[in-house]
């Protein structure tokens, strides 16, 4: 399944999360994020990742993976909905996790519902696009385009999907009118 | 030109620019989450050494980790750096990876496919 929009209005988060916590978890957050919840987390994922009997390129894919998908909701995340106020103002979901031979790497957050179109298309694009031209794609927005307004180089997402050579899995629940919730799961 | 001596953190390099000697250098991690920040000073004061440079200039990249913000920066960088080149005078940009790190360098190879400066890739053998 690549991806699925979910139109029922009833989409429950805590029975979403419990249902994500698959395989060894090596770290799994609700709520605010912040630059020091990013710093603290990288901190706790390099060392468990340190434990592991792995290859030093696989960590450090592992691991640039994280920046790039906490960084990305650090700069696009819309704020909650109203009714969910109490979960924090700039609430996200992370977890990483082992599961077999695999790093699974899953981030939620709320999106206004107007946003959706763009971003899913932006998603099947960059799926779209073999290894070879993911890299091509790649330099040239790292060439040409110029910083987003939020500090963002337009490039998380397309660095993500050039580092794993399968497709990059999310849904999007609707959550009410005016928001859903986006969920992106990466395997490395 | 006053040196540069910026002092690494677990988010941003250590930087060492010496326009005496000619001699520049970015060490470590480079993972802010606003890098703009970060390196703006960095690419002012290459912009100054730019328009005087010394005949032979050494850059020396040796990054453990950069994040997409960051990726933007360094090739601001190198864009000062390669104004350098083009006044007849002599640059090197030496690119160091660790064994393994393949992302590492095709990261340095898609910059030096995108500049028109000379790049040398360079293996560091795990310690």
């Amino acid at each position: 399944m690549k991806s699925n929009e979910n139109n029922t209005n009833n989409f429950e988060l805590e029975k979403w999360f419990s249902s994500q916590l698959l395989g060894e978890v090596l770290f799994s957050y609700k709520g605010n994020i912040s630059p020091s919840l990013i710093t603290e987390i990288l901190e706790t994922i390099e060392n468990e990742l340190g434990k592991k009997e792995e290859k030093m390129k696989i960590k450090k894919r592992v691991y640039n993976i994280l920046v790039e998908a906490l960084q990305n909701l650090y700069h696009h995340i819309d704020s909650t909905p109203q009714e969910k106020l109490s979960l924090g103002e700039r609430f996200i979901v992370f977890i990483i996790s082992k599961d077999g031979e695999s790093y699974r790497i899953i981030t939620g957050n709320f999106i206004k519902i107007n946003k959706v179109r763009l971003l899913k298309d932006r998603i099947d694009q960059v799926n779209y696009l073999s290894v070879e031209e993911r890299k091509a794609l790649y330099k040239l927005i790292l060439n040409n385009q110029e910083f987003s307004e939020k500090g963002g180089g337009g490039l998380g997402i397309i660095d993500i999907a050039r580092r794993i050579s399968t497709d990059l899995n999310y849904n999007f629940f609707r959550y009410d009118d005016e928001y859903a919730f986006f969920a992106l799961h990466v395997e490395i | 030109m006053e040196a540069i001596l910026i002092e690494g953190t677990p988010k941003t390099p250590t930087v060492n620019f010496n326009a005496q000697e000619g001699k520049f250098e970015i060490k470590g991690r480079s993972i802010p989450e606003n890098s703009i920040e970060f390196y703006k000073p960095l690419v002012d004061w290459l912009d100054k050494y730019a328009s005087n440079p010394l005949d032979k200039t050494e850059v020396n990249i040796q990054l453990e980790y950069f994040n997409t913000s960051s990726s933007k920066c360094i090739l601001d960088v190198f864009k000062k750096l390669e104004k350098v080149s083009q006044g007849n005078k002599e640059i090197v940009i030496n690119w160091f990876y660790e064994e393994d790190d393949e992302d590492m360098l095709e990261a340095g190879e898609d910059y030096q496919s995108i500049l028109r400066i000379p790049f040398k890739m360079i293996e560091i053998g795990e310690e």
